[in-house]
């Protein structure tokens, strides 16, 4: 017999369960197999029931995000071969609600992605006939590692503050709200402080770095945070010193 | 049936569940111990302020079995807290200069030179 291996997934369906279970199906051992193979394999063989999220299979869309062994992962970037011999138990992110088995409720994140303002405001409009407003290599550099969220949201699933209050702002917004401060371009930095600064952005930060660790991207928004909370507090200071005149 | 979002609670033990959340609640814990000898180091002052009799009461306090073994605690819990939180600094500082990112080894031995210099500088007032 050929080998395999068991996924043990946390199944929610809100029409007839009253609270989470979990199902085990045998799969297929494959080397090649990551986790969201797997997944595939039992919608396609196993169960037609089986909800999950994803699209893209090679870690750009963010959809895919689970628990896999209690540890947040993109299930496209992670390999059965690195669980052989034992159960992969999947279960939705954390720190959200349960839409459906392995689909989360995202709308909070919605909310707070957009209450940082995650685009370009620039200092003075000025007329498209003027063309574009230009960067230069090393200014890119400052901010680029922060473009490279995919929202996946592994970092509220790592963040225990996301746990405990469901209004923090979170990593990733608050990584894209320094992304912005940050571009050369950008003069919306007093306009996103309302939030980013307030007791439920940046502040509510304890600097776990749990959401660094786990991002798949790298981008590092643990780095942005504690950044952030400097410049806010230079800013603050400034007000202090000068009342009434523009930070 | 309308659909009914399923909210998992966060158990009180979630720091136990992964090492990483171990060392940030000792890291937390440790701070405790930073701001208690700080505290007792106001007291000091106080004490001194109160005159030569009080200040000696407090010395001889400090220099007891108990006191010194207090201050012993502090010291283990103080560096643990400043070495796992110089390793962090690059995080929160990055340098960049001349359009180059300034390396965490360099950041974060910058922090431990200003550590030695200011020790040794405090060690010289002390009359050491």
């Amino acid at each position: 017999m050929s080998e395999t291996i068991t996924l043990e997934v946390l199944r929610y369906h809100p029409e007839t369960d009253s609270e989470p279970h979990f199902q085990n199906y045998v799969v297929p051992y494959r080397d090649d197999w990551v986790v969201l193979d797997a997944l595939n394999h039992v919608k396609d063989n196993l169960d037609a029931t089986l909800s999950y999220r994803w699209s893209c299979h090679m870690a750009v869309c963010g959809s895919c995000g689970m628990m896999i062994n209690s540890e947040p992962k993109l299930s496209c970037h992670t390999f059965l071969r690195d669980y052989r011999g034992g159960v992969i138990r999947v279960e939705p992110l954390d720190h959200f609600p349960i839409e459906r088995d392995l689909v989360i409720v995202m709308d909070s994140f919605m909310d707070k992605l957009s209450s940082v303002k995650p685009y370009l405001i620039p200092k003075q409009d000025k007329p498209l006939s003027t063309g574009e407003y230009l960067q230069l290599p090393g200014e890119l550099d400052v901010f680029h590692q922060y473009t490279q969220c995919i929202n996946c949201l592994l970092c509220y699933a790592a963040c225990p503050q996301c746990g405990l209050n469901g209004d923090f702002v979170g990593p990733a917004a608050l990584a894209l709200a320094h992304r912005y401060n940050l571009d050369s371009r950008d003069g919306g930095k007093d306009a996103r402080a309302e939030v980013v600064a307030s007791n439920e952005g940046i502040w509510e930060c304890t600097f776990v770095g749990a959401c660094s660790e786990v991002c798949p991207k790298h981008v590092d928004p643990a780095a942005a945070i504690q950044q952030t909370k400097i410049s806010a507090s230079v800013d603050w200071l400034k007000g202090l010193l000068t009342p009434g005149a523009h930070k | 049936m309308n659909p009914r979002p399923y909210v998992r609670k966060v158990e009180r033990s979630w720091w136990l569940q992964h090492p990483r959340y171990v060392a940030y609640m000792i890291r937390e814990l440790t701070s405790l111990f930073v701001g208690l000898y700080c505290a007792l180091l106001v007291v000091g002052l106080v004490r001194l302020a109160q005159g030569q009799s009080a200040w000696e009461g407090f010395i001889a306090a400090f220099s007891s079995p108990v006191g010194v073994a207090f201050q012993l605690v502090c010291l283990v819990f103080a560096i643990y807290h400043s070495v796992t939180w110089f390793a962090l600094t690059p995080k929160a500082m990055p340098l960049m200069i001349k359009g180059e990112r300034v390396s965490g080894t360099v950041i974060v031995g910058a922090h431990y030179v200003a550590w030695a210099v200011v020790s040794i500088v405090v060690l010289i007032g002390a009359g050491v």
